[in-house]
C-alpha cells in the first residue's frame, strides 16, 4: 500500500550511483507527462499507475541505453568495415572468436537483468501484496459480453457501466478495492491512468485496486478479447469528491422513482421480454443478464459507452440495438412506434 | 568438387506432358521438391494473410469507420494470426530446413523421406481445413463462417455456447493436422541430423544452420504436443460433454492458457531460431569472415531453448498469478534475453574487422539485426510485470511481435530468399528489384510497426474493430495503415522478382556467393542425388579449405 520509497540498496558505486540517479529521475519524469490522451499511462493519477510508470521510465532508460551502444555500435563497423572496390580477391584476416570478449557480452547483460528483476519484483510485490485497509470501498465488477456490472455489497448498490469511487487522500487513504468476476467470457478491467490491467475470468475470481489522487472521469475500455462488440465495451470511472461519492450513494439507494404519468410505459416494459433481462429495483423487473436500470438516467452513456445518454440515442437503441452496437446480445424488441416511446418515457422518469 | 554432378554425355531434357510433372510433384519424396513444395504453399498463404492484413488495416484508418462489420473483422484477425504463425512461418521454415540440411551435412536426402512427404501433405490438409471454413462451416445454427476466437482461441470462447456452428471445428482440426505435420518433420530434421552426416562432419562441425534447425525441431517436438492435446480437449468439451475448459461446469479458463501458452512462447523461438540459422550463414559470407565464437552460438541456441521452455506464463500476468509466480516468469524472461544477446554481439563480431558486401541477402540481414536488437529490448520491457499490466494486450504488445515477426522473421527469410534462390533455382533474383523491394520494405515495415507502438502507451487494446475519436489514436492509426501499404508494394516487386528472376535471371553456377557450406559444391540446382560421390569434410568451413589450400580451416579448429 505504501508508495515507492526511492531505493539506496544498490551497493556503492560509479555504476550504482549511476542507477540510483537514472531509478530517481524517472520518478519525476514519470509523473510529469504530457496530455497526449485520456488513457495514457504514463498519466498516472493512482498509486499503482504511479509505481508503474516510475518503473516503466526506469525500463525505457536502460533498455534506451543499450540500444544506443549496440545501435552505435552496429552502425560503426557497418561503415567501418565496409567492402571496397580496391579489395578485390583479397580477404579479410579470419577472426573464429575471443573468449574475454564472449565473456564479458555475457556477464554484463547478466548484471544488467539483475538490476532489472530487482527492480521489477519490488513493484509487483508492492502492487499486489498489498493489504485492504478498513476505511476501503469494496467494489465486485462482473464482465458481460459486452458490458460491466458493478455491485457494492456493503452499499446495497447495483449498476452499470460507469463506475463511482471516491478520490483517495493519501493522508487518509479511501482506495477502492476490486473483486474481479466474469458472467461469460474472458474480459480485462482497464483504466490506465489508474492501474494496470487485471482480467475478468469466469469461475476464477481476481482482485485489483486503485486509490485515485484527484476527481474526474477516467476512461478505459475491455482489453480482453470477448466476442463480437469487445471494441465498445468501454468503461467509465467517475472519481468524485468524498461529498459529491456520499451524495451518488444516497442517490442509488434509493427506491426507482414510481411517476404515474409513465404508467403506460412501465406496463410496455413489465409486459415484454424487457424484463428478462433487465431488473428495477422493487419492481416486477428483475431479470440479471442485462444492466440494472433502476437509476438509469443518472449514467451518462447507454450500452457500455457507445452512445451517449439522450433520449433519441435511447430510442434507437430500444428500438434496434444493431443500429449502435451490431452483435450486441440484446434483441431489438419490435415495439410500435406508441410503445417505444411510452417505454423511453418510462426510462427518462429513472433517476 | 567444384561440378560435384554426373554428366551423362548427350542426355536431352525432353518436354514432359503437365499431367506427368505434376504427378512427379505430387508424389514426390525428394527433400528438395518438399522443400519448395512447402515454401510455395506458404508463400501463397503468406500473400492470403497479407490481404487479411490491409482488411484490418483499412478497417482501422479513421475512428468509427465501417468498412467491414465487426463479424467480419474478428474472423480477419484470427485467419491473419493462425494463417501467419500456422501455415506461413511454420512451413517456409521447414521448407528451407528441408531443402538446406540434408544438403549441407552433405546426405542425399532426409532420413525419412515418405515421413516427409506425409508431413507435408498433412500441413497442407491443415490449411486446407482452416480455409474450407469458410464455406463449410455454417454449421446448424447459421453461425458465421471463418473462426472469428482469435489465433489463441481462449476458453471459453470456444466453448459451443459463445461459438457455435463449426468455425471453431474447423480452427481446432487445422491446427491437429497441421500439428502433427509438424510432429513429423521435426523427427525426421533430428534423425536426419543426427544419422545421416557424411563422413568427417562431426557435430562441432556442422553448420551452424544445421544445428540451430536440430535445436528448433527438438522444441517442436516438446511444444507442439501440449498444443495437440489441448486441441483434442477442446473437441472432447465441444462433442462429448467434457469440462475441462468449460467454465460454467467448473472447468478452468486458465487451464487453455497454460497449455496454448506452454506451446506459444517456444513457438517465437521455434520460428526465430531458424532465422537466427539464416543470419549465421548469410553474415560470415557477406562479411567474409567465419562466425565470431562457433560454441557460444550453439551453447547459447541449446539454452534459448531450454530457457524459453520456462518463461510461458509472461503471456499471462494480468490473469491475476500470485506475487511469486509473477516474480519467477519476469526473471526467466529477462534470463533468456542474455543468449539472445550474446547471439547479436557475435554477429556484431563477425562484420568487426571484415569486408561487407552490401548485396541484398545482406540488406536484410543488417535489417534484422537493428530491428531484432530493438523487438528484443520491447521484450524486457514487457518482460516487467507490472509494465505488462499496462501493456498487455495493447497495440504496444501487437507492435512488439510484429517487430519479432516482421523486422526479424520475415526480414531474415527475405534474405535467405535471396541467397537460396540461385542454389534452388540456378538464376540470381535480380539485384536491381531487390534493392527496392529492401527499401520500400524498410520504410513501410517502420512506418508501421515503429509508430505502433505509440497508441498501445496511450490505451488502446488489441482486436477492436473500432474505436472512439479523442484518445490520440487517429493521426497514428492512419499513418500505420499507409505503412501497411508500402510494405504490399514491396511484396508485390518482391513476388515479381521472383517470378521475372525465374524465366529471365542471370545464371548463378555453382557458388555464385563464394561462399564455404557444402550446398554450394554440388549443381544449381542440386541433381536429385545431391553429390555426385559423397563429400569428406575436414572443418566448418569445406569449401574454404579448397579455395585456400594453403591456409585451411582445419589447421585452426
Amino acid at each position: 500500500m505504501q508508495a515507492l520509497r526511492s531505493t539506496n540498496s544498490f551497493a556503492r558505486g560509479p555504476l550504482a550511483v549511476l542507477l540510483s540517479v537514472i531509478w530517481q529521475a524517472s520518478a519525476v519524469v514519470g509523473a510529469v507527462p504530457p496530455a497526449l490522451s485520456p488513457t495514457n499511462i504514463f498519466a498516472s493519477e493512482s498509486t499503482p499507475a504511479k509505481s508503474i510508470a516510475h518503473l516503466s521510465v526506469f525500463v525505457f532508460v536502460i533498455t534506451g541505453i543499450i540500444f544506443v551502444v549496440v545501435f552505435t555500435l552496429l552502425v560503426y563497423s557497418i561503415i567501418k568495415f565496409r567492402g571496397r572496390a580496391g579489395d578485390a580477391g583479397r580477404e579479410p584476416a579470419q577472426v573464429y572468436g575471443s573468449t574475454q570478449i564472449e565473456l564479458a557480452w555475457t556477464i554484463i547483460p547478466i548484471l544488467i537483468v539483475v538490476v532489472l528483476f530487482l527492480a521489477t519484483a519490488r513493484v509487483i510485490h508492492a502492487i499486489q501484496d498489498a493489504s485492504q485497509p478498513p476505511s476501503a470501498i469494496e467494489v465486485t465488477a462482473i464482465g458481460h459480453q459486452y458490458w460491466w456490472e458493478f455491485r457494492y455489497p456493503k452499499l446495497g448498490i447495483v449498476t452499470a457501466n460507469e463506475m463511482h469511487i471516491p478520490v483517495s487522500d493519501p493522508e487518509n487513504p479511501t482506495p477502492t478495492f476490486l473483486t474481479l468476476l466474469s458472467a461469460d467470457t474472458d474480459h480485462s478491467f482497464w483504466i490506465p491512468e489508474l492501474a494496470g490491467k487485471t482480467d475478468l475470468i469466469p469461475n476464477h475470481p481476481n482482485r485489483m485496486w486503485m486509490d485515485p489522487h484527484r476527481t474526474g472521469i477516467f476512461l478505459g475500455q475491455c482489453a480482453q478479447y470477448c466476442g463480437v462488440q469487445h471494441a465498445k465495451m468501454l468503461l467509465r470511472v467517475s472519481v468524485d469528491s468524498p461529498e459529491d461519492f456520499a451524495a451518488w450513494v444516497r442517490s442509488q439507494q434509493r427506491p426507482a422513482v414510481q411517476d404515474e404519468s409513465v404508467a403506460a410505459g412501465r406496463r410496455v416494459f413489465e409486459s415484454t421480454a424487457c424484463i428478462n433481462c433487465h431488473a428495477v429495483a422493487r419492481t416486477n423487473a428483475n431479470g440479471r443478464f442485462g444492466p440494472d436500470l433502476t437509476h438509469l438516467m443518472s449514467r451518462a452513456t447507454i450500452a457500455s459507452g457507445a452512445a451517449p445518454n439522450t433520449p433519441e440515442k435511447l430510442r434507437l437503441w430500444i428500438q434496434d440495438p444493431n443500429k449502435i452496437k451490431p452483435g450486441s446480445l440484446m434483441p431489438a424488441m419490435q415495439l410500435s412506434d406508441t410503445d417505444l416511446d411510452a417505454v423511453v418515457s418510462y426510462m427518462e422518469t429513472l433517476r | 568438387m567444384s561440378s560435384n554432378a554426373i554428366t551423362v554425355p548427350g542426355a536431352q531434357i525432353d518436354e514432359k506432358p503437365w499431367v506427368d510433372t505434376l504427378h512427379e510433384w505430387v508424389t514426390t519424396v525428394d527433400h528438395k521438391r518438399l522443400g519448395v513444395l512447402y515454401i510455395g504453399y506458404a508463400l501463397l498463404l503468406l500473400v492470403v494473410a497479407g490481404i487479411e492484413a490491409l482488411i484490418i488495416r483499412i478497417q482501422l484508418m479513421y475512428p468509427h469507420n465501417d468498412f467491414v462489420s465487426p463479424q467480419v473483422f474478428n474472423r480477419m484477425f484470427t485467419m491473419h494470426g493462425t494463417t501467419m504463425i500456422f501455415f506461413v512461418a511454420m512451413p517456409i521454415l521447414f521448407g528451407f530446413a528441408n531443402y538446406l540440411v540434408p544438403l549441407m551435412i552433405g546426405a542425399r536426402d532426409m532420413a525419412f523421406p515418405r515421413l516427409n512427404a506425409f508431413s507435408f501433405w498433412l500441413s497442407a490438409l491443415g490449411g486446407l481445413f482452416l480455409y474450407f471454413s469458410l464455406v463449410g462451416a455454417n454449421g446448424l445454427y447459421g453461425a458465421g463462417n471463418a473462426p472469428d476466437v482469435g489465433w489463441w482461441a481462449y476458453a471459453p470462447l470456444t466453448a459451443r455456447a459463445f461459438s457455435p456452428g463449426h468455425s471453431s471445428d474447423y480452427w481446432t482440426l487445422s491446427l491437429l493436422a497441421s500439428g502433427f505435420g509438424s510432429i513429423g518433420t521435426a523427427i525426421n530434421i533430428v534423425a536426419t541430423v543426427l544419422c545421416m552426416r557424411c563422413p568427417g562432419m562431426k557435430l562441432s562441425r556442422m553448420p551452424l544452420l544445421v544445428w540451430l534447425n536440430l535445436v528448433m525441431s527438438g522444441m517442436v517436438l516438446i511444444t507442439i504436443t501440449p498444443l495437440s492435446a489441448a486441441q483434442i480437449m477442446l473437441l472432447v468439451d465441444r462433442y462429448l460433454g467434457g469440462h475441462f475448459f468449460d467454465a460454467q461446469a467448473g472447468g478452468s479458463a486458465v487451464l487453455w492458457m497454460h497449455f496454448f501458452w506452454i506451446f506459444g512462447h517456444p513457438e517465437v523461438y521455434v520460428l526465430i531460431i531458424p532465422c537466427f540459422a539464416f543470419m549465421s550463414e548469410i553474415i560470415p559470407v557477406f562479411s567474409r569472415k567465419p562466425i565470431f565464437g562457433y560454441p557460444v552460438m550453439v551453447a547459447a541456441t541449446v539454452c534459448i531453448g531450454f530457457v524459453s521452455m520456462s518463461v510461458w506464463a509472461h503471456h499471462m500476468f494480468t490473469v491475476g498469478m500470485n506475487s511469486y509466480a509473477n516474480s519467477f516468469f519476469t526473471i526467466t524472461t529477462m534470463a533468456v534475453g542474455v543468449p539472445t544477446g550474446i547471439k547479436i554481439f557475435n554477429w556484431l563480431g563477425t562484420m568487426w574487422g571484415g569486408r561487407i558486401q552490401f548485396k541484398t541477402p545482406m540488406l536484410f540481414s543488417i535489417g534484422f539485426l537493428f530491428q531484432f536488437l530493438m523487438a528484443g529490448l520491447t521484450g524486457v520491457m514487457l518482460a516487467c510485470a507490472p509494465f505488462d499490466w499496462q501493456l498487455g494486450s495493447s497495440y504496444f504488445v501487437v507492435a512488439h511481435f510484429h517487430y519479432v515477426i516482421v523486422g526479424g522473421i520475415l526480414f531474415a527469410l527475405f534474405a535467405a530468399f535471396y541467397y537460396w534462390y540461385p542454389k534452388i533455382t540456378g538464376r540470381m533474383l535480380s539485384e536491381a528489384l531487390g534493392k527496392w523491394h529492401f527499401w520500400l520494405f524498410l520504410i513501410g515495415f517502420h512506418l508501421t510497426f515503429d509508430l505502433m507502438h505509440i497508441p498501445g502507451l496511450l490505451g488502446m487494446p488489441r482486436r477492436i474493430y473500432t474505436y472512439e475519436p479523442g484518445r490520440g489514436w487517429d493521426t497514428l492509426n492512419l499513418l500505420i495503415t499507409a505503412g501497411a501499404f508500402i510494405q504490399a508494394i514491396g511484396t508485390v516487386l518482391f513476388v515479381a522478382n521472383l517470378v521475372i528472376s525465374y524465366c529471365n535471371g542471370k545464371k548463378a553456377g555453382n557458388d555464385p556467393w563464394d561462399a564455404w557450406t557444402l550446398e554450394w559444391s554440388t549443381n544449381s540446382p542440386p541433381p536429385p542425388y545431391n553429390f555426385a560421390s559423397i563429400p569428406v569434410v575436414a572443418s566448418r568451413r569445406p569449401l574454404w579449405d579448397l579455395k585456400h589450400p594453403e591456409d585451411p580451416d582445419s589447421r585452426y579448429e
